[in-house]
């Protein structure tokens, strides 16, 4: 850190030069809070005028938004703390059946059905066509569901961060699975829901009688929890993602989050100049459980249902691909693998040649960057002419043989995976922002804003040790 | 008190799959100290060529008829390791080593990556061999559950009012004879202990004149066609064979995990102990408790352990250095 500390050598002039370099105080709110008013209205002119513009990926562009949630969050812990975790979906499924289950009974008990009762955010959408324009408090509800099931996983974080007091590295790693797992199997194991489709009269009685917490773990049990109100439109999807971003963002550029990677790079040297690990590592659970377990929430009532089957470790591990494939620590880079790891199996499902427009232009874009800027231009721009000629291959074999590219898209998907491991072990970005990366961090307004890492962190990722002993 | 023995009776014939198995992730671990996340896919490979190669020898719709000879049985078994040791070696040299000084966490995204493409590619169906309009087997193992013909004959022995079946017999007698020869290679002879030397430091064991490479290699076949023989008593077992991709294989696959690290990870021993003590867990669970939660009293015990003694039940703790 390169900030000039407070000193005894010049105390005439000033008391503290640090604190002539920090903004006003009273700045503070407007700064944390402009990201995410910015991010609002970008989430209202979406709903409003992106979405109903491309009907067919109007879904896709919702999953997008709720797997950017997950891989930032996520990102806090594995990219930033170093801690790896892999139960993320089991945060998202706690969090996600306990909001629902809010929602759909306080639905159930505020208004005696199971429908959907917006607010005026849930109609401005076009998806909706009711004719009059409601003032009820479906929203709020929907919003205090989110929250709650946030909080609850955030609850579950704290329990699982704990164990980073005795655990780090693979048995954390191990821990941070079978509490998915755990999470997973107990869901299965609730009992039937009441609803959707009507009561019985048994189940109105108990309906009635049932004090509310009491309803709550009625959530289906191995089939899924269905019939909920789809209050999550892609405005509120957009809203937490903004939400999330400028928190990761902050995160980042603060104390904490320095303090976070020190314990990435080396825990040990970290606690000796005073982290407290074990402390930051469980705080770093804790607000990444929140914002998996409101992805869960907005999936939940995104989709209309949520089923424990489907939040396994597979989910998990979708996860952590995003965030290793942007790169462990970097939001930009997680937002970006995010995206495009939910657009490419759709655009699989009927795969563009390499002549087509789009993709031709952002081909001729990488080449350019890559002969411009990569230390080993021969070797990327092979990679990349390799890249193009093999997909090539890949269509005309399956043209050939009668089938279509997207039923190995799975099959695409892994050796990619793992070719992209070998190729570029550090991700899209390693642990720098988009605006780290040139040419946009020769704009000497983000420079200025926001300051660059300490360009050694990540760039060379340390070596794990071969074997015990060998440090010594 | 019979009743109880009894189940105890299938806990270690489960348990003796499991420890298979984590003798597979626990070799792997004590060399490169890493998760092999694609080895259930290695048992689940195991399993559907023990399937193709009984209908290659042309066993597969021998429902019913008497049970095939012998050396056929063995030969199934054969073809199912040497069908996972050959994909453990390819694994290896294209997958994992390349990555050998790459952080650890790259190495675990390759291990998923190839578990997916394993788990793929064992869907597709490029052959198909159909005798009579049925369909035999397909290449590679096709997008449909198969069962998996008889090749021990059905029984049991009576012994003090308990019942052993005989594939129970077959399988723990398997299993005893495979991990006392695993004991013997590790801890007798000299790959033994060129392998222990590779897990205590790859530098220095290089130093001393041993080929690291080949070790590792030969530890991946080794743990390879563990699990291939693990997947062929299995599917002798429980006859069903879901599809590759099916999330029963992975999660088998992580509960051999659960036994090796509850048994020490990277200790041989510690796999074969921590794979009954699963194995009797989950049966007691499923018959005193509930069988809903099967999954969760694994996963408990492997918290428990790792919160009271993270390094497992035989294994050594670990001083951090600095």
């Amino acid at each position: 850190m390169n900030a000039p500390h407070a000193s005894s050598d010049s105390p005439a002039a000033s008391p503290d030069p640090a604190a002539q370099l920090r903004p006003p105080l009273w700045t503070a709110v407007p700064r944390a809070i402009w990201p995410v008013i910015v991010g609002v209205a970008l989430a209202f002119c979406l709903q409003e005028f992106l979405v109903p513009g491309m009907p067919t990926f109007s879904s896709v562009i919702a999953f997008a938004g709720i797997n950017v949630l997950l891989a930032v969050s996520l990102n806090l812990v594995n990219g930033f703390a170093g801690q790896f975790s892999i139960g993320h979906a089991g945060f998202m499924a706690l969090g996600g059946y306990f909001g629902a289950a809010i929602v759909y009974y306080g639905t159930a008990v505020i208004y005696g059905d199971f429908n959907f009762h917006g607010g005026w955010i849930s109609y401005l959408g076009s998806s909706r066509n009711t004719p009059e324009m409601p003032v009820r408090g479906g929203e709020l509800l929907f919003l205090g569901g989110c929250i709650l099931g946030g909080l609850i996983s955030v609850c579950a974080g704290y329990l699982v961060g704990l164990p980073s007091l005795r655990l780090r590295g693979d048995y954390l790693a191990i821990v941070t699975l079978g509490f998915g797992e755990i999470v997973r199997v107990l869901l299965e194991g609730t009992p039937n829901q009441l609803g959707p489709y009507g009561l019985s009269d048994a189940e109105r009685a108990t309906l009635e009688q049932t004090p509310f917490p009491g309803l709550l773990y009625r959530v289906g049990g191995p089939q899924a929890f269905n019939g909920l109100p789809t209050y999550s439109s892609h405005f509120w999807i957009y809203v937490w993602v903004a939400i999330v971003l400028a928190v990761a963002v902050r995160v980042k550029y603060s104390g904490y989050g320095r303090s976070l990677l020190s314990i990435r790079e080396d825990v040990i040297a970290a606690r000796s100049i005073g982290v407290d690990v074990t402390r930051y590592n469980v705080r770093a659970f804790m607000l990444s459980a929140f914002f998996a377990g409101i992805a869960g929430v907005l999936t939940a009532l995104y989709v209309g249902q949520i089923k424990a089957g489907d939040l396994g470790f597979s989910r998990s591990f979708e996860i952590v691909i995003m965030v290793v494939l942007g790169g462990l620590g970097s939001i930009s880079g997680a937002v970006m693998a995010a995206v495009l790891l939910t657009f490419l199996p759709e655009v699989l499902r009927d795969p563009p040649t390499v002549v087509s427009p789009p993709v031709l232009a952002t081909i001729v874009v990488l080449a350019v960057l890559i002969a411009l800027r990569s230390p080993k231009r021969l070797r990327g721009l092979a990679v990349l002419i390799g890249v193009c000629l093999a997909y090539e291959l890949c269509r005309w074999a399956a043209d050939a043989s009668g089938r279509r590219l997207s039923d190995f898209r799975m099959i695409i998907y892994a050796f990619v995976l793992v070719m992209l491991m070998i190729l570029r072990p550090q991700g899209l970005l390693g642990v720098h922002e988009i605006w780290d990366v040139w040419p946009l961090n020769r704009l000497p307004m983000l420079r200025r804003r926001l300051g660059n890492l300490p360009a050694t962190t990540g760039d060379v990722p340390p070596a794990a040790p071969p074997a015990g002993g060998d440090a010594a | 008190v019979t009743s109880f023995i009894q189940i105890l009776i299938d806990g270690i014939a489960v348990g003796a799959l499991y420890a298979l198995v984590a003798l597979g992730y626990t070799l792997v671990y004590g060399i490169l100290q890493f998760i092999n996340f694609a080895h259930s896919d290695i048992f689940a490979l195991g399993a559907w060529s023990a399937f193709t190669a009984a209908a290659v020898l042309g066993l597969a719709s021998n429902f019913g008829a008497s049970v095939p000879p012998f050396y056929l049985t063995l030969l199934v078994l054969l073809a199912a390791t040497l069908a996972c040791g050959a994909a453990g070696y390819v694994i290896e040299r294209f997958a994992y080593r390349p990555l050998r000084n790459a952080p650890r966490l790259n190495v675990l995204i390759t291990a998923i990556g190839v578990s997916l493409l394993l788990q793929n590619v064992g869907q597709l169906e490029v052959f198909r061999a159909q005798k009579s309009g049925i369909t035999q087997y397909s290449l590679p193992f096709g997008p449909y559950p198969r069962v998996m013909p008889p090749m021990i004959p059905e029984g049991f022995i009576e012994f003090l009012g308990l019942r052993f079946s005989y594939i129970d017999l077959i399988v723990l007698v398997l299993a005893v004879v495979i991990m006392v020869g695993i004991e013997l290679l590790i801890f007798h002879t000299k790959v033994g202990l060129a392998m222990r030397a590779v897990s205590f430091n790859h530098r220095t064991a290089a130093l001393m004149g041993v080929n690291v490479n080949r070790v590792i290699s030969f530890t991946f076949v080794t743990g390879a066609m563990l699990a291939g023989a693990a997947g062929f008593l299995y599917c002798l077992k429980y006859p069903q064979l879901r599809q590759t991709a099916d999330t029963m294989w992975v999660l088998f696959g992580l509960k051999a995990f659960v036994a090796a690290v509850v048994g020490g990870i990277g200790n041989v021993r510690g796999a074969m102990l921590g794979g009954l003590c699963i194995g009797l867990i989950e049966f007691l669970g499923v018959t005193y408790v509930s069988g809903n939660y099967r999954d969760v009293y694994v996963f408990s015990i492997l918290i428990l352990v790792l919160l009271v003694r993270p390094s497992g039940i035989l294994g050594k703790a670990v001083v951090e250095k600095v």
